[in-house]
């Protein structure tokens, strides 16, 4: 086919104008999340004093830090769905949760604790953690995937190591409501974990699905 | 080139709000720019320059299929030249080299730049011939024959939006067999 052929067919398809990424991108994480809370649900639910511990600011510091996870990763993620774009002046969002993080350890250490640092950090419920938070983002890392796939990044790993933490954040915020670890420690170390876990599977499925 | 710039984002401005003669003019303004870019990214790499037309038409599928992801607020040429430089790039490494390819490759073209023999691109052709039937049809019929859509549809007895389906997906399918041809 000559190049003016093709040109001539490019200018042919006006079919209706393509979805923004922004908007494939939601749609895809919200049939996903249902799949989450569905597996959620099964596997561990809320946990049952979660009336009460809404009242521990340390508690409540878990939803804040995985939901700045999250969003800052949509953000950045969204940004780099334009092949133009790069993460300078963009990568710091991503250093918000762990201000938040870095915040609320500060003020633990501050306060009286009736457990040793150690027992905090290593909690009840580490090897759920490890488990709960890379099963709960699988389905969201693809609708991740998915909705950045439809736009033209030109770092594909970079993308999906974001697109993994975008997962490994909502995935915590449901995981978070389940587990009576509140101690930021406990986040800061097993969350961390398998944020780390999913931005890596992350860069390797991106590097080959995100190419355009 | 300043101003051919903003008459490039200016003529996707108007493509993009449904003006179809606009973005046939404005495919036809960058794709000498692109085939001498084409051109020197394979010269530099140590490539024969006569497979510039392959890359170049890769280039333009990108660019028609990821245009969504183009902020009608910002100036149309980094735009383009990120995803020629991606394509570029893509294209030399699968021809087994490793390069790299400098954004003042896209930037530095002069319009009139004398073109060298160029061979007939060979890779769209030949993935052509692996989409399903319709789509092959429609695609043929309206980039070899010329027929307009209207014609198309009353050709093979289909609908203008199933032409318009076939004609969208065969493009998307296309770009996808390129990619991992």
């Amino acid at each position: 086919m000559e190049t003016d052929q093709l040109i001539r067919t490019l200018a042919a398809d006006t079919r209706e104008r393509p979805w923004p990424v922004g908007l494939v991108l939601a749609v895809a994480l919200l049939a996903a999340g249902l799949v989450s809370i569905a597996m959620f649900s099964a596997a561990l639910g809320v946990r049952p004093d979660v009336m009460s511990a809404m009242h521990n600011p340390f508690f409540d510091l878990k939803f804040v830090v995985t939901l700045a996870l999250a969003s800052s990763a949509i953000v950045v993620g969204l940004h780099l769905s334009r092949p133009e774009a790069t993460l300078r002046g963009w990568a710091w969002l991503l250093l918000i949760p762990l201000l938040f993080l870095a915040g609320g350890i500060g003020c633990e250490m501050l306060l009286p604790q009736p457990v040793p640092m150690m027992t905090r950090m290593i909690g009840k419920n580490w090897s759920v953690c490890l488990v709960a938070i890379p099963a709960l983002s699988l389905p969201l890392l693809a609708a991740a995937l998915i909705g950045l796939r439809h736009g033209a990044s030109t770092r594909p790993a970079v993308t999906g190591a974001i697109a993994g933490m975008l997962s490994a954040g909502l995935a915590a915020t449901l995981y978070a409501s389940h587990c009576t670890d509140d101690s930021p420690l406990f986040v800061a170390t097993w969350y961390t974990i398998g944020t780390a876990l999913l931005a890596v599977i992350g860069a390797v499925a991106g590097a080959r699905v995100l190419r355009f | 080139m300043r101003e051919r710039e903003d008459d490039w984002t200016a003529l996707m401005r108007a493509a993009i709000s449904g003006d179809g003669a606009a973005y046939h003019r404005l495919l036809k303004a960058i794709t000498p720019v692109l085939r001498a870019a084409a051109k020197r990214g394979l010269a530099r790499a140590g490539q024969p320059v006569d497979q510039s037309e392959d890359i170049v038409q890769d280039i333009l599928l990108a660019v028609h299929l990821k245009r969504h992801t183009w902020d009608a607020n910002a100036p149309f040429a980094p735009w383009l030249f990120a995803i020629a430089r991606n394509k570029l790039i893509d294209s030399l490494r699968r021809r087994g080299r490793r390069v790299f390819v400098n954004i003042d490759d896209f930037a530095e073209v002069l319009p009139g730049e004398a073109a060298p023999e160029t061979a007939p691109a060979t890779e769209v052709a030949a993935q052509l011939q692996s989409l399903p039937v319709r789509q092959r049809q429609v695609l043929q019929s309206i980039a070899v024959e010329s027929a307009s859509i209207k014609d198309t549809a009353k050709k093979f007895a289909m609908s203008e939006g199933a032409v318009r389906v076939a004609l969208h997906r065969g493009l998307a399918s296309l770009t996808a067999k390129l990619r991992e041809h």
